[in-house]
This record gives structure tokens, sequence and C-alpha cells, in this order.
């Protein structure tokens, strides 16, 4: 049971590293600032969910776990507020999506 | 802009005040473990530093447990991890193929629910996708820059607003 556990708490651990990696590396490939930001909430969503849900099994049914989700969940309410705050500031400073196409609902129909 | 909400419960500004002030105080004790003089002290300090903190941001002005959490708001939050993966393979897919197929798209959306919360809730929800990012909130019209037209097309079909707008309507 213990070896199950171990092992799918590598993987969780070894996928989010992998995740974490991809984010850093789309926000150097990336053309401008706002596709950069999309690459690096790679690293901020699903990196901390798998690398601290690996942790969580590693932790066991204990005070550590408890405090590991709590962190899971201020990381998970923080990074999006800090990503609208980034994205307003650059909006407002006069950094225009260039590269992006306006769309309206209308086109979806 | 802010209309009272028959379906959240209404708890009068005193009694949220005190719950906080006991939610702080009991997180304080289990998350430290010890019980020395000065590290109660210490506790209760910054307990009241949050509770002033939180009166000056007129959080109590509003309702405190306005969120509609309950087993709505769970399910909700699988149904978005689920999300949170599938857009997550999709962006490693175009961070990680040579030619970077990226097509940026920005667009107004239109959160179909009035209640600020839920709005903060669906903005932050939008941003926790990767793939699309909530750029400004005003008055209900979310303006979302999306990597992809498919991103855009997705959120464009309106599952995570409809939701989102369930969960408060039981």
């Amino acid at each position: 049971m213990e070896t199950v556990i171990d092992i799918v708490s590598w993987l969780l651990l070894t996928s989010g590293g992998f995740f974490v990696l991809v984010g850093g590396v789309g926000a150097l490939r990336m053309p401008n600032l706002y596709t950069r930001m999309h690459a690096a909430s790679v690293t901020d969503s699903i990196g901390p969910i798998l690398v601290i849900g690996g942790l969580i099994l590693q932790a066991g049914m204990t005070l550590v776990s408890i405090k590991l989700a709590a962190i899971l969940v201020f990381l998970l309410l923080t990074g999006p507020t800090a990503s609208n705050a980034l994205a307003s500031a650059a909006m407002l400073s006069g950094h225009r999506p260039g590269l992006a196409q306006k769309m309206s609902a209308e086109d979806e129909s | 802009m802010r209309t009272l909400d028959p379906h959240s419960p209404q708890i009068p500004r005193l009694a949220s005040i005190l719950i906080l002030f006991a939610l702080l105080a009991v997180t304080w004790l289990v998350w430290s473990g010890f019980f020395k003089a000065l590290l109660l002290f210490l506790g209760l300090v910054s307990s009241v530093l949050c509770l002033w903190l939180t009166i000056r941001m007129r959080f109590f002005d509003d309702y405190l447990f306005c969120l509609p959490v309950g087993l709505g708001f769970v399910g909700y939050l699988f149904w978005l991890l689920r999300e949170v993966l599938k857009s997550s393979l999709d962006v490693t897919k175009i961070v990680l193929s040579p030619s970077l197929p990226v097509s940026p798209r920005i667009a107004r959306i239109r959160a179909g629910s009035e209640h600020p919360y839920d709005q903060v809730l669906f903005a932050n929800s939008i941003t926790l996708t990767p793939g699309t990012l909530s750029m400004d909130v005003d008055k209900g019209v979310i303006t979302v820059h999306s990597l992809t037209e498919e991103g855009m097309r997705d959120l464009m079909s309106g599952e995570m607003d409809r939701r989102i707008t369930a969960l408060r309507r039981k």
C-alpha cells in the first residue's frame, strides 16, 4: 500500500515539476506580455495543484497535510488576483495587446 | 449596484465580526500549537489587526458569508479542476510545438450574475484556467484575453458562467 502511495505521489510531483518547467519555457517563447502570462499561468495553476497534491500524499493524515492544503487554497486564490492586477496594470500603462484580434459574442452564432 | 440577494443568509454585522475573530483565533491556535503567554498575546494582536483591516476594507458593510459555499460549490470546484487540467494540456501542447500556434483574441464577456462575489469568482476562474485571462471587470462586463481563438470560443459557450449563476439559484 505504501509503495502505491509513493508511486502516485512521485508521479504527481514529477508531472507538477514538468508543468512548472513548461510554464517557464512558454514565458520565454511567447511573443508578447499577455501571451507570456498565459504560459506562466500553467506554472500558477496546475503546477501547485500537482506538487502539493504529491506532498500531501507523502505527509499522510497529519496536521502538515492540512497546512499544505491551506497553502494550496491561498496560492489558487492569490495567483489569479495577482494576474488580474498585472494585466490591468499593463493595460492602464498603455501596453496594448497588439497581436490580439477583437472577437465579439456575435461571431459565435 | 449592490442589490440585496434574498438567497444569501444574512448575519448581523456584530455577529459576523465576532465569528471572524473566533475563526482567526482558532486558526492561530491550531496552526501554531504553542500555548505560551507571549505567543498567545501575539496571536491576539494579529487577530485584532486582521479584524481592523477587514473593517477598514468595508467587508462587513456587505455580507460576510455570501459566497455560495455548499455541495454545489464543491461540485463546481471539481469541474473547474477538470477544466484547468484540460486547458493546461492545451497550453502545454502550444508551448512545446515548434511553430508556436497562437491566435490571441480579446473579447468582452458579460457575467450572468449581478452579485459582485459571483463576478469575482467568474473572473478568477477565467484567469485560473490557463489560456484565458481576465484583464478588467467593469459593471459585470469582463474583458478577457485568450491565447487561442478556440479557448475564447469555449468561454463564449458560457458553460462556466451558467455553472456559477446556478450556484446561487437553488
